[in-house]
């Protein structure tokens, strides 16, 4: 056998490049637009932008399409991309009470002022395969539109803004009352500045926002399940858009650039005030897009990770944020594939020289 | 469509097209992240040893990949530079090859193998054997930045035992081994003392290269993409391997082996197993210098 | 002769804490927490002298704030006021920071950074605490729960160290065939002996005994109490005692202070506080112990 050089290093790198954009290529359909993704595909489009922690609908769904519909890879491209950006400046702090809403539900009361909307939601479908859909056409897809359309009211109103079941709470002083956050304060940036523990709430709120989906939940339902003892009750969940405002550069005054959809959770949980007077308080939770299993599980471990002494680890502030990016956990999972060549043979040195320290102590005994 | 007309495809919008990652700026990074690694690095240098906590950014290369490197890397280095990455070692190495060819593609640099002849050497796992002088910077990829993680899971704990010098815990790590088996079983990614101040991890090279980092002409930067973190060893710093006067550190034992290649007996060999029988055969880890002796 | 440690105003206060908590708190009050602010007052303007091979007794009951004084001299945690000095000695010799230009007494150590109050806890005092877990590491073994102090003291020989981790196990009656065992295998007995040879493996002057004896059998309290004799006037140490036991205060130390809701109310001769006790608290507990 030859020298391992390892040289054809750089030719077998770009043909497996190649083979992996052939893969998702190769097939006989036509190829997937963009725009098919965002729009057929949005709940994956909105979990790549929350977790790739950026607001762009059409990356997103390029994104996926790239990355053969992987959510990891996808969200990862995203976050790449984001770190190519120029900061220009930060958004005044957006106000949820404006939100232009599509969904909104609570769980602690039977009827809300202003109603339970349930909006679209995959909760109460059977989830059951749905043949149909192997024949989907355009001539279907009007004819279902038609059916939706035509029993709807004309002139049914959905008004602006709704009130919040927690201000309704906060005002009989039930709930503990909000932080006062100065408005004008710069928030923490985690993608200046890196985390240092205890983190401040809006670092840490911003970790979650953008953590992975399924790690957040794996802790929070931990949480739930008995490591730990929050027992939330869902106070309001809010799916909608969100107007974005930025301070006028030459004037000052507050200009409406646009808006995001975002989904938002606000839970309840029993706690001891040092007053010594027993309140309810909020864990919060928000994130890009409709994900609302995310934004419950940041929810309840913005919640958790405020105990004072930890008892599991969905208490601890340090493991849940250290351990909740999915960009970052996915990174390092994989990096084991990578050559650990020279690491090894060390390991190897000190195992031989342990086996025969072991040796000699051996025929020592036997001797 | 079969394979081999899509790949002709292929081959000519590649010849048509620019570089893969148009629409980049120069370095990846935008200028004022560039900036702000920058400032890190100097106060690293100014702190030899002590972590620097800095914002992190995302690069197309995963996390665990390198990043940390490539971010230092990416805001120091400008066209004049001449670079080297190693993986392992060896410039051939499938990361190796990987991370030259982003850089070469955002930063327009030109690539060597020759250690002498580089400004910049980007390395995992490895230092080059041949000495690097003191124009040249050695940016190291460092998966674990915090040497104390053995014995402590807490940040925030780690960060204070820093701050107090508080290492008892580490040295009694090392006690207990040598109780327990008769020697210290770290194998690579030793611990070191910086200036006589800080326990820092040296990033996973063997413990082979560690007496390198002591008293060196060269700069060196160890970054952690994943984990946050900046530090460095300036020239002519002292660079101590944690040991007791009488276990003393000892490096790996590659007595009467020699390379296949070209007959080194005072390098780091790779072992490799040349037959299912499981026979071995040793050559030079760092390919560049085993390319040159061989020459 | 001039104490070892000087000890002035002392004082611990949990939570934010109002103009009213001093005035609302105290012996008078039966309470430590001010109903005010809800601020635990954990003791207050605590003053005392220690001397070189002296055993002083802190003796109350549990919200006295006997331990907290001694977390606080401990330096584990930060006082909210209050001084401590201590005599200029050999084992500070690599500290002269501490001390202004020929001063007898050091500046306040309270007042240091974490990292100098570890060094100066490193080199002058040992603890031993009611519950082996604070003071051990269970999973390490015997010999290294020393070596971790002398470690921590700039010691980098492992002979050395192991010869020294010998002679304290010796001292406190630790069979040597197990100094490379875990004090998790070892009984409760046992598991105090090895904290105390822990506490004096750095040649501390000052040994904090935390309800050293608590939770231990009669007769193995005796041997514990008996050995700490020993060792108190073997390495001449100061010894600092809290016990909310008066018999083992009244073995060991030759004054008393006695706390309660974080004020001290009586202080004095041991002998003079059990059998004339001046303060009605003081009365009850010699009257219900003894």
């Amino acid at each position: 056998m030859g020298y391992v050089a390892v040289k054809g290093g750089i030719e077998a790198i770009e043909n497996a490049c190649r083979l992996f954009a052939w893969e998702r290529s190769k097939g006989a359909s036509e190829p997937l637009a963009v725009e098919q993704i965002r729009e057929q595909l949005y709940l994956a489009v909105d979990r790549v932008m929350g977790e790739g922690s950026l607001y762009a609908p059409d990356l997103a769904a390029l994104a996926l399409k790239q990355a053969a519909g992987d959510s990891f890879e996808a969200s990862f491209m995203l976050r790449a991309y984001r770190a190519t950006q120029p900061r220009i400046g930060y958004s005044l702090p957006g106000n949820t009470r404006e939100m232009r809403i599509k969904r909104r539900i609570s769980s602690a009361f039977k009827d809300i002022p202003g109603g339970q909307m349930l909006g679209a939601t995959s909760d109460y479908t059977l989830r059951l395969l749905d043949f149909d859909l192997l024949k989907d056409d355009t001539a279907r897809r009007e004819a279902f539109r038609e059916t939706v359309f035509n029993a709807l009211p004309i002139n049914a109103e959905i008004p602006d803004t709704l009130p919040k079941v927690i201000d309704i709470l906060r005002h009989e002083g039930l709930l503990e009352n909000a932080v006062d956050l100065a408005s004008n304060d710069e928030p923490f940036d985690i993608t200046r500045q890196s985390v240092i523990f205890p983190a401040p709430r809006s670092a840490a709120l911003q970790s979650l926002a953008r953590g992975e989906t399924g790690g957040l939940l794996t802790l929070a339902y931990s949480s739930m399940r008995g490591y730990g003892n929050i027992h939330p009750t869902l106070g309001e969940l809010r799916v909608g858009y969100v107007p974005l405002q930025i301070s006028h550069p030459v004037t000052g005054e507050p200009y409406t650039v646009g808006e995001v959809k975002v989904t938002e959770a606000e839970v309840l949980a029993r706690f001891d005030g040092s007053d010594g007077m027993p309140r309810f308080s909020l864990g919060y939770g928000l994130c890009f897009g409709q994900n609302e299993l995310k934004a419950i599980s940041m929810a309840v471990l913005d919640r958790t990770t405020r105990a004072e002494k930890p008892s599991c680890p969905a208490e601890d502030q340090e493991y849940v944020l250290y351990h909740t990016d999915g960009i970052e956990a996915m990174g390092f999972s994989n990096h084991w594939k990578l050559p650990h060549y020279v690491d090894f043979l060390s390991d190897l040195d000190r195992l031989r020289k342990a086996q025969s320290i072991a040796q000699q102590e051996e025929c020592h005994a036997d001797a | 469509m079969q394979m081999h007309e899509w790949l002709e495809q292929e081959d000519l919008l590649r010849k048509k097209g620019d570089s893969i990652v148009g629409g980049y700026p120069y370095g990846f990074m935008d200028d004022g992240a560039k900036k702000d690694i920058r400032r890190s690095i100097l106060k690293a240098v100014a702190i030899p040893g002590y972590q620097v906590p800095y914002g992190s950014r995302e690069m197309p290369i995963a996390r665990g990949w390198g990043t940390g490197g490539i971010q230092i890397t990416l805001s120091l280095i400008t066209p004049d530079d001449i670079l080297k990455v190693i993986d392992q070692g060896c410039d051939g190495s499938v990361n190796a090859v990987n991370i030259k060819k982003f850089i070469q593609a955002v930063a327009d640099v030109q690539i060597t193998n020759d250690t002498l002849a580089a400004t910049v050497v980007q390395t995992r796992h490895r230092i080059p054997e041949e000495a690097m002088s003191a124009g040249q910077i050695l940016v190291l990829q460092v998966p674990y930045p915090e040497a104390l993680r053995e014995v402590e899971a807490s940040e925030a704990e780690t960060r204070r035992m820093h701050a107090e010098a508080d290492y008892s815990r580490m040295w009694l790590y090392l006690y207990e081994d040598i109780v327990n088996y008769g020697e210290i079983t770290i194998s690579y990614r030793y611990p070191v003392t910086v200036n006589g101040r800080y326990i820092m991890d040296p990033s996973p090279i063997p413990r082979w290269d560690v007496p390198k980092l002591h008293m060196a002409e060269t700069l060196f930067l160890f970054g952690a993409g994943r984990e946050k973190r900046i530090y460095a060893i300036p020239p002519h710093t002292t660079v101590e391997p944690l040991e007791f006067e009488d276990h003393t550190f000892r490096v790996e034992d590659f007595s009467g082996k020699s390379c296949a290649r070209c007959g080194a007996t005072d390098t780091f060999l790779d072992e490799v197993i040349e037959n299912a029988g499981g026979d071995r055969v040793h050559y030079c880890s760092d390919s560049g210098y085993c390319d040159k002796r061989s020459a | 002769m001039e104490p070892l440690i000087r000890i002035r105003g002392l004082s611990k206060r949990f939570g934010n804490g109002c103009n009213r908590c001093l005035s609302a708190t105290g012996p008078e009050f039966e309470t430590n927490m001010c109903p005010h602010c809800g601020s635990v007052v954990a003791c207050n303007d605590v003053s005392f002298d220690l001397f070189k091979n002296e055993a002083l007794g802190i003796v109350g009951e549990s919200g006295s704030g006997k331990s907290t004084l001694v977390r606080l001299l401990h330096f584990e945690w930060d006082a909210t006021d209050g001084s401590m000095e201590i005599q200029r000695n050999a084992g500070l010799d690599t500290m002269p920071e501490l001390f202004a230009d020929g001063d007898l007494y050091s500046r306040n150590l309270l007042g240091l950074s974490p990292f100098q109050k570890r060094q100066v806890r490193n080199a002058l005092m040992g603890i031993v605490y009611q519950n082996p877990f604070l003071g051990l590491r269970m999973n390490v073994s015997s010999g290294g729960n020393i070596a971790e102090r002398l470690l921590g003291a700039g010691w980098r020989n492992i002979g050395k160290m192991r010869k020294r981790a010998a002679e304290l196990l010796e001292k406190t009656e630790i069979p040597l065939d197990r100094m490379d065992e875990p004090p998790k295998n070892f009984s409760g007995g046992m598991q105090q002996r090895v904290q105390i040879a822990k506490a004096l493996s750095n040649n501390p002057l000052i040994l904090y005994l935390d309800e050293v004896t608590t939770g231990l059998d009669l007769s193995v309290q005796a041997r514990v109490l008996d050995l700490i004799r020993t060792l108190q006037s073997e390495y001449k140490l100061s010894l600092l005692v809290v016990s909310h036991d008066l018999g083992v205060i009244n073995l060991l130390c030759q004054r008393t202070m006695v706390m309660k809701y974080g004020r001290v109310v009586e202080a004095g001769l041991t002998d003079q506080i059990l059998q004339d006790p001046q303060h009605k608290y003081t009365q009850l507990l010699v009257a219900s112990q003894l």
